[in-house]
C-alpha cells in the first residue's frame, strides 16, 4: 500500500498517459465495431402498466476506434440502445453484434466474458461506498480473477491514466463528482474493453468539470483507440466530443452521420430542436416579450445561418442591395466542425412590402427563415 | 442479597447469552442467505424466482405471525428430536433459532433491498455473476444495515430468552419469575432487569459503534 502511494505522486488534473497501456491494434480502415441489425426492443406490459416499445427497426454501425453520440429526449430509447451494446438488455428483434460476435445471442459465462470488453460509465457514477477509489478500480479485475500482484499494477497505472493518483486511498464520500466520475472512468477502463459505453456520464457535472471529463474521454479515446460510445440528452456534449451523431426519438432513429454534417444541414425537427439549444435559437427574454402580431414599426425576420462563412456579409449585403436599415435584434453563431450555424433575428422596417422583399431576397440567397411577427 | 444469589445470577446470565449467543449465530446463518434471497428473486431480479419467493415469503410471514410462547410449545415434539430434550438451556435454543431466521431474514432483505440498484447493474455491466454480485456488492454495501439488523435480532433475542423460562428453560427471565414473583423477591426481579437493561445497552452500543465504523457513505473523520 504505501510503496503505491509513494509511486502515484502525480496529481495533475488532466490526463497523464506514463507508459502507454496497450495500445489496441487500431485499424486504419472504418471498420464496424457495434453494428445494430434492425433491432427493436418491446418492453412487455406489466402490472397495469402498458407495454413500451422502447426501439423500432434501429440499423446502423459505429466504426472501430470512433466516438459516437447518441442524442434524444428522454424516452426516446437511449439507455435501451446502450445496454444493448453490453448485453444488459435483450433486444426483441434483430442482431447486436460487438466486435464481429453477436453479444445479443450470449448467455450466462460467455456474455460475462464478453462484457469484461465493453466498460460503462454512469450518470451517478455508480461507485460501491464501501470501497476506496482504488478497491473501487480493481473490482471489474477481482471478478475477472485477475492475481493481486497485477490488480494492484493495474489499479496505481489507471488512477495516473484519469489524474487522481493521490485519490488511491479515498473513499467516494470524500471525492467531488469530477473525481467520482474519474474513479468510473477508471473502473470503465480497467479489463482493457474495446469500447467505452457513457450513460449521461457528465449530466450530474458543473459545465467545468462536464468539459474536463470530455476532455478526459477524447484522450482515452485518443490513446486507447477505445471506441466510445456517448448517449446525452445535451447537444453540446455531442459538439465538444463526437464525431458521429445518431438522433433518436420515440424509438425511431431519425437521423445519423458526421456532427458537422448533422449541425450545418439537421433535417428532422427533432435534431433541428436540440441544435437549438446550443446555437440560441431561443430568443433572449426581453425581445420575446415584445414580439406581438399585429403589423408594427419592425417585421421581425429570423435568419438560420449554417456553412463556413455564410454569415459574413449576409446583413451588410442585404442592407445594401434593399436599401433596407436593417436592425440586428439578436444574433448567435458557433463554428462547429468547420462551419458556422447559428440564427440571426433581424428587424426590417418599412412594413409588409419590405418584409416580403426582404424574404424572396432570403431566400434567393438559401437561407432559411422564419418569421416572428413585428415589433413596435 | 447473599452469595448464592448473587451466584444464581451470575449462572442466570450465562444461561441467557448461551442460548441468545447460539440462536443468533444459526439464526444468522438461516436468515442472512434466507434474506439475501427474499430481495434478490422477485420478477427481474437477481436470482428471479418469484413463485419460490412468495411461498419463502409467507412460510417467513407465517412463523413471524405466531405469538413466540405458541411457537415454544408448538415445537415441543420438534425440540426434543433435534435436542434430545425440551426442558434446559440447549432445548429453549430451538425455538429461539426458529423464532430468529425469519426476523434476520427480513431484516436484511431489507438491508439488501436499500443497495442502490444501479450498483448491480454496474457489476453487471462489467461481467460479474449473481453470486459475485451478492459477495462483492450487495453485502458490503449492506453491512453497516446487517449490523444494525444483527444488533436488533440479538435484542429482540434476549427479550424472547425471557420467555423460555416457562418451559424451564433457564435463564435471566426464568430467574426473575421464578424469585422475583413466584417467590417474592422484589429485589431478585430487580437485579434481573437491571442486568438485562446493561445488556441491551452493551449490545446496542456494539451494534452502533460497528455499524459506524463500516459506514463509508458520510463524510467523517
Amino acid at each position: 500500500m504505501s510503496c503505491m502511494k509513494a509511486l502515484s505522486m502525480n496529481a495533475h488534473p488532466s490526463l497523464v498517459i506514463g507508459e502507454p497501456i496497450e495500445t489496441q491494434h487500431a485499424a486504419a480502415q472504418p471498420e464496424a465495431m457495434v453494428r445494430f441489425e434492425n433491432i427493436s426492443k418491446t418492453y412487455p406490459a406489466y402490472r397495469g402498466k402498458p407495454g413500451v416499445s422502447a426501439l423500432r427497426a434501429i440499423d446502423f454501425t459505429i466504426a472501430r476506434g470512433s466516438i459516437t453520440g447518441v442524442i434524444g429526449r428522454s424516452g426516446a430509447g437511449k439507455s435501451s440502445l446502450v445496454r444493448l451494446i453490453n448485453g444488459l438488455e435483450k433486444p426483441s428483434a434483430g442482431r447486436v453484434v460487438v466486435d464481429n460476435s453477436d453479444i445479443s445471442a450470449l448467455t450466462g459465462r460467455e456474455l460475462r466474458l464478453a462484457q469484461r470488453s465493453i466498460g460503462m460509465i454512469f450518470q451517478h457514477f455508480n461507485l460501491l461506498s464501501s470501497r476506496t477509489a482504488a478497491d473501487n478500480i480493481a473490482l471489474p479485475l477481482e471478478i475477472a480473477g485477475w492475481s493481486k500482484a497485477n490488480i494492484r499494477a493495474r489499479v496505481t497505472e489507471l488512477l495516473a491514466l484519469v489524474g487522481i493518483a493521490d485519490k488511491h486511498d479515498r473513499y467516494p464520500s470524500e471525492l467531488s463528482g469530477g473525481q467520482k466520475q474519474r474513479v468510473g472512468i477508471a473502473r470503465a477502463l480497467a479489463t482493457r474493453p474495446s469500447v467505452l459505453l457513457s450513460d449521461e456520464a457528465t449530466s450530474a457535472l458543473d459545465p467545468q468539470t462536464t468539459r474536463a471529463i470530455l476532455d478526459l474521454l477524447a484522450n482515452i479515446n485518443r490513446a486507447l483507440g477505445v471506441t466510445i460510445v456517448l448517449i446525452t440528452h445535451e447537444m453540446s456534449v455531442v459538439r465538444q466530443l463526437a464525431k458521429e451523431v445518431v438522433v433518436l426519438d420515440a424509438g425511431h432513429l431519425v437521423e445519423s452521420g458526421h456532427v458537422a454534417d448533422i449541425f450545418t444541414h439537421p433535417k428532422h425537427p427533432v435534431t433541428q430542436s436540440f441544435l437549438a439549444e446550443v446555437t440560441g435559437d431561443s430568443l433572449p427574454v426581453s425581445l420575446a416579450s415584445r414580439i406581438v402580431q399585429e403589423p408594427g414599426n419592425h417585421a421581425v425576420i429570423r435568419v438560420q445561418v449554417r456553412g463556413a462563412g455564410a454569415g459574413d456579409t449576409l446583413i451588410a449585403r442585404l442592407a445594401r442591395e434593399l436599401g433596407l436599415d436593417v436592425s440586428l435584434l439578436s444574433a448567435r453563431i458557433d463554428e462547429i466542425g468547420g462551419q458556422h450555424v447559428g440564427s440571426l433575428v433581424l428587424g426590417i422596417p418599412g412594413g409588409d412590402s419590405a418584409a416580403a422583399r426582404t424574404l424572396v431576397w432570403l431566400s434567393q440567397h438559401q437561407v432559411s427563415t422564419e418569421r416572428l411577427g413585428y415589433v413596435a | 442479597m447473599s452469595p448464592e444469589l448473587i451466584n444464581l445470577i451470575i449462572q442466570a446470565t450465562f444461561e441467557s447469552l448461551y442460548m441468545v449467543g447460539i440462536a443468533a449465530l444459526i439464526g444468522t446463518a438461516i436468515g442472512l442467505p434466507l434474506g439475501v434471497f427474499l430481495a434478490t428473486s422477485r420478477k427481474g431480479e437477481l436470482f428471479a424466482a418469484p413463485l419460490v419467493n412468495r411461498v419463502l415469503g409467507a412460510v417467513v410471514n407465517a412463523t413471524r405471525s405466531t405469538p413466540f410462547i405458541i411457537l415454544v410449545v408448538a415445537i415441543i415434539p420438534f425440540t426434543r428430536l433435534i435436542a434430545g430434550t425440551s426442558i434446559g438451556s440447549t432445548a429453549a435454543i430451538v425455538p429461539l433459532t426458529i423464532a430468529s431466521a425469519p426476523f434476520i431474514a427480513r431484516l436484511v432483505e431489507a438491508a439488501i433491498r436499500e443497495v442502490d440498484a444501479g450498483l448491480i447493474e454496474t457489476a453487471s455491466s462489467f461481467g460479474a455473476s449473481p453470486i459475485q454480485i451478492v459477495f462483492k456488492v450487495l453485502i458490503p454495501e449492506a453491512l453497516p444495515g446487517l449490523l444494525l439488523a444483527l444488533t436488533l435480532a440479538i435484542v429482540s433475542l434476549l427479550g424472547y430468552s425471557a420467555m423460555v423460562g416457562a418451559v424451564g428453560g433457564g435463564g435471566l427471565g426464568d430467574l426473575g419469575i421464578r424469585y422475583g414473583y413466584q417467590r417474592f423477591m422484589p429485589e431478585m426481579m430487580l437485579a434481573v432487569v437491571v442486568v438485562l437493561i446493561a445488556l441491551v445497552q452493551l449490545v446496542q452500543s456494539t451494534g452502533d459503534y460497528l455499524a459506524r465504523r463500516v459506514n463509508r457513505r458520510l463524510r467523517h473523520r
